[in-house]
């Protein structure tokens, strides 16, 4: 780990508006639009949520916690987005809490009738960050149209835990429990698939890598840093700018007070 | 097999018809958006139907149903047929 | 880890030789990240899923009718006038039941406060200002909320909403507008408040405000019991009683349909004038239909909804008629405080057709639409005629005593469509918009709409003699 436990927590309120308690393990929960991510997040926390919005943003902010063999989770609900490359205020509040709130697990939906386009979404925060478990949820709604996912070919081919749900009719949501208790604690060790991009993208991958590696500092992911870099996406560099640098300064400022 | 299909914007394929993405004429935002929505040069996208005024257009991309305004579609250029 | 200096230079550096390689692949490096993704997603799915050939799928089916030529519009009418009908009709027998509770309970608390020797103002206070209040909002408003909600939930639910933008985008691309915004008018349904939060959903910014400026005309369900009571008076005795329920549906349905077509109009005038530019585009997912969870929705609707906006309206109306109550009974020479208040605002009231105690509610009605006719009701009972109100028959004799034609209960409707917001409602729009002046002309505009339609039929009728 690269941050402390206080360091996180700290992170996550001021940067983020989250207050978690010391031991709690964070989850963060995301996926496309209508694929049910509300229905497992009120599945799995019940009643005890609260809604407001992201600090600064126009964005809607939903968290709630549960306890699962006497380990609580916060489970923290990103925007439902098709992508987090960032083109919207949504894509950039996912993004950054997954980049810089550092959730112990992302939680990440997929919609079992409509797996390819929401593979997309899985593979771009796999990029970010291994701590990835994957839900494919709507499976009543697969099997309705005859639409049949290998659930251990799928774990397979993406090297994280890849649970089956229906979360309306609550199938699934124990073993989903049990993967993401046992994942939290270090007893599933991803090993998430890197995305093979064509040779011009790794080429021009290739040329500024080793720059980024030795600026980030094992912070981020350099790859996926240098990816965005190549994307020309001027809000990263703000966000890295912002979120990145001001740990230091924190630090400073706390061991003069 | 003609390898050079028939380029065509997507705006003018009727219901039913099914065609292959050649370029997104578009910028900005939009173009990220259905970029994202998976309609990338290469992708297989049906017209499913119009609604009852004509404009926007329904379209399946990757099992999904995304409708898009006349004006939009007409400046994504697709194929006719694979090559 | 400790804290490595890391110079901003080096950074701006990388981002500059990055761009440049951009720039020499003709800045296409980031569609060709995104397509090869999606190259990878594509196959790994090749691998994973296997689904029948294609055929037309019953959701195919279903939208051939829901967004057909043909059926399209009509069916989206439909729907509104059956949900509207199916609430006035199971809200009467509701209302009826609550209100015979509840009111035969204020007989025993005026019991209890003649046995504990009470003063009187005490007892007007708190029963007759602070219960009676309560007791009208609960029997007036609640039973159309706790039917209309969850209808509304399970359309919300089963898919149908996003088919509704898909069928109306082409009329706001003409207002240069977007689509979506019918999505936030049909939260406005619920409540405004909510309505103007949802704009979020709206990219434009242009069109966002649009949308938040014009929410209000969508009548929130505050209002609606207010709109369902005044055209049961403005229909009643006209016709025979078996058709009463489905022609009051019809008439908020046409006032529902009204508020529509102002939408359109004003977001156009924006588009034009205040809001001046070019309709953007509208990517819009038609997902597929779902089967509702009904535990859920009623849960959402009942709870989430139907509690919340009723608890927020309790929270309101009991302190407005306590008010109410005080400024009906502190006398100022010969009349009390409220017949002043309502003489005052008599002659401005008049010209739109209502009346100065009308006005005066409405006004007092700011916190919450939900306690205007509660208000409306203690205000008039203080002036004379006091009988008591036991059931909803009486409410429409009251408010025939007090001189109200077809044309007052025309312009109270119209005027209960198009007036200001609600304080929630205007917070919300401080809070999204972020700008007093947007806030300010979320308010000025339903205003001013409500007195120009109000004051041209006021002004017409009268002219023709009508009334």
């Amino acid at each position: 780990m690269v941050f402390s436990t206080e360091t996180q927590q700290r992170v996550l309120r001021e940067h983020f508006g989250i207050a978690s308690a010391a031991n709690q393990l964070i989850i963060a929960l995301a996926g496309n639009p209508n694929v049910g991510k509300s229905t497992v997040f009120n599945a799995l926390t019940g009643l005890r949520q609260h809604t407001g919005n992201w600090p600064g943003k126009t964005v809607d902010n939903a968290q709630g916690t549960f306890t699962y063999q006497e380990q609580s989770f916060l489970l923290v609900d990103l925007p439902g987005t098709y992508s987090i490359l960032a083109h919207t205020v949504e894509e950039q509040v996912a993004r950054d809490f997954i980049c810089f709130g550092r959730p112990d697990v992302t939680l990440v939906v997929l919609d079992a009738t409509c797996l390819e386009r929401n593979l997309n979404l899985a593979l771009q925060i796999m990029e970010i960050t291994p701590n990835v478990v994957v839900c494919v949820n709507l499976m009543d709604e697969a099997r309705k149209k005859n639409i049949r996912v290998n659930i251990k070919a799928l774990e397979k081919e993406l090297g994280v835990p890849v649970v089956a749900t229906a979360a309306r009719n609550s199938e699934g949501l124990d073993e989903l429990l049990s993967v993401l208790y046992q994942f939290a604690n270090g007893k599933l060790k991803p090993c998430p698939k890197r995305i093979d991009y064509s040779p011009e993208v790794e080429a021009a991958v290739e040329t500024i890598l080793p720059k980024i590696q030795r600026l980030i500092d094992h912070k981020l992911d350099p790859r996926w840093v240098t990816l965005r870099l190549l994307d020309g996406d001027q809000g990263f560099i703000e966000s890295i700018s912002l979120h990145l640098e001001l740990n230091p300064l924190q630090t400073h400022k706390e061991a003069a007070v | 097999m003609n390898s050079k299909s028939e380029v065509i914007a997507l705006s003018s394929l009727a219901a039913g018809e099914c065609c292959w993405v050649a370029a997104i004429e578009i910028h900005g935002l939009l173009r990220r958006r259905i970029l994202d929505m998976g309609m990338v040069p290469g992708t297989t996208v049906e017209c499913i139907r119009r609604s009852p005024s004509g404009d926007p257009i329904a379209y399946k991309v990757r099992d999904s149903i995304i409708a898009l305004r006349h004006d939009d579609a007409s400046n994504i250029k697709v194929f006719t047929s694979n090559n | 880890m400790k804290n490595v200096v890391r110079p901003m230079t080096t950074l701006a550096e990388v981002c500059m030789e990055a761009d440049s390689i951009r720039l020499q692949n003709n800045n296409t490096i980031g569609d060709k990240i995104v397509t090869d993704i999606y190259a990878n997603a594509e196959a790994i799915a090749q691998k994973v899923v296997t689904k029948p050939p294609a055929a037309k799928s019953l959701d195919a089916r279903v939208d051939d009718i829901l967004t057909s030529r043909i059926f399209g519009y009509p069916i989206m009418l439909a729907l509104l006038g059956a949900i509207l009908w199916i609430t006035i009709e199971g809200a009467n027998v509701l209302s009826q039941m609550l209100a015979t509770a509840l009111f035969g309970f204020q007989d025993v608390l005026t019991g209890w406060f003649e046995a504990l020797h009470a003063p009187a103002w005490v007892h007007g206070v708190l029963v007759l200002g602070l219960y009676r209040g309560l007791a009208w909002v609960i029997s007036v408003m609640l039973p159309p909320m706790a039917i209309f909600f969850p209808m509304f939930t399970l359309l919300e639910d089963l898919g149908y909403l996003p088919r509704v933008a898909f069928n109306l985008d082409h009329v706001f691309k003409k207002c240069k507008a977007c689509g979506k915004q019918i999505l936030t008018m049909c939260m406005g349904f619920g409540c405004n408040a909510a309505g103007i939060v949802s704009c979020r959903i709206i990219d434009s910014p242009r069109e966002r405000l649009i949308a938040i400026l014009t929410n209000n005309f969508v009548p929130c369900n505050g209002r609606f019991p207010t709109l369902i009571a005044v055209a049961a008076i403005l229909v009643g005795g006209t016709f025979a009683q078996e058709y009463s329920t489905p022609i009051v549906a019809l008439m908020i349905t046409g006032l529902v349909v009204l508020g529509v077509l102002i939408t359109f109009a004003v977001s156009w005038l924006l588009s034009h004038t205040l809001l001046k530019g070019e309709a953007s585009s509208m990517v819009l997912e038609l997902p597929p239909y779902r089967k509702p969870q009904f535990g859920a929705v009623l849960y959402r609707s009942l709870i989430d909804r139907t509690i919340f906006v009723l608890k927020r309206a309790i929270i309101m109306a009991a302190p407005a008629g306590a008010l109410t109550w005080i400024l009906a009974n502190i006398y100022i020479g010969e009349a009390s405080v409220i017949v002043h208040l309502a003489n005052f605002l008599q002659p401005v009231a008049y010209a739109i057709g209502l009346d100065g105690f009308i006005l005066l509610a409405f006004i007092l009605g700011l916190p919450a639409n939900e306690i205007v006719v509660p208000i409306l009701l203690m205000s008039y009972l203080s002036t004379g005629y006091m009988i008591e109100v036991d059931s909803l028959e009486e409410l429409h004799q009251i408010f025939i005593n007090h001189g109200w034609t077809w044309l007052t209960a025309l312009c109270t409707m119209l005027f209960c469509l198009l007036h200001w917001p609600c304080t929630t409602a205007l917070l919300s729009a401080y809070k999204e918009s972020g700008s007093a002046k947007w806030t300010f002309l979320t308010f000025l505009i339903p205003t001013a709409a409500g007195f120009a339609v109000c004051y041209l039929v006021a002004q017409s009728a009268r002219l023709l003699g009508l009334a």
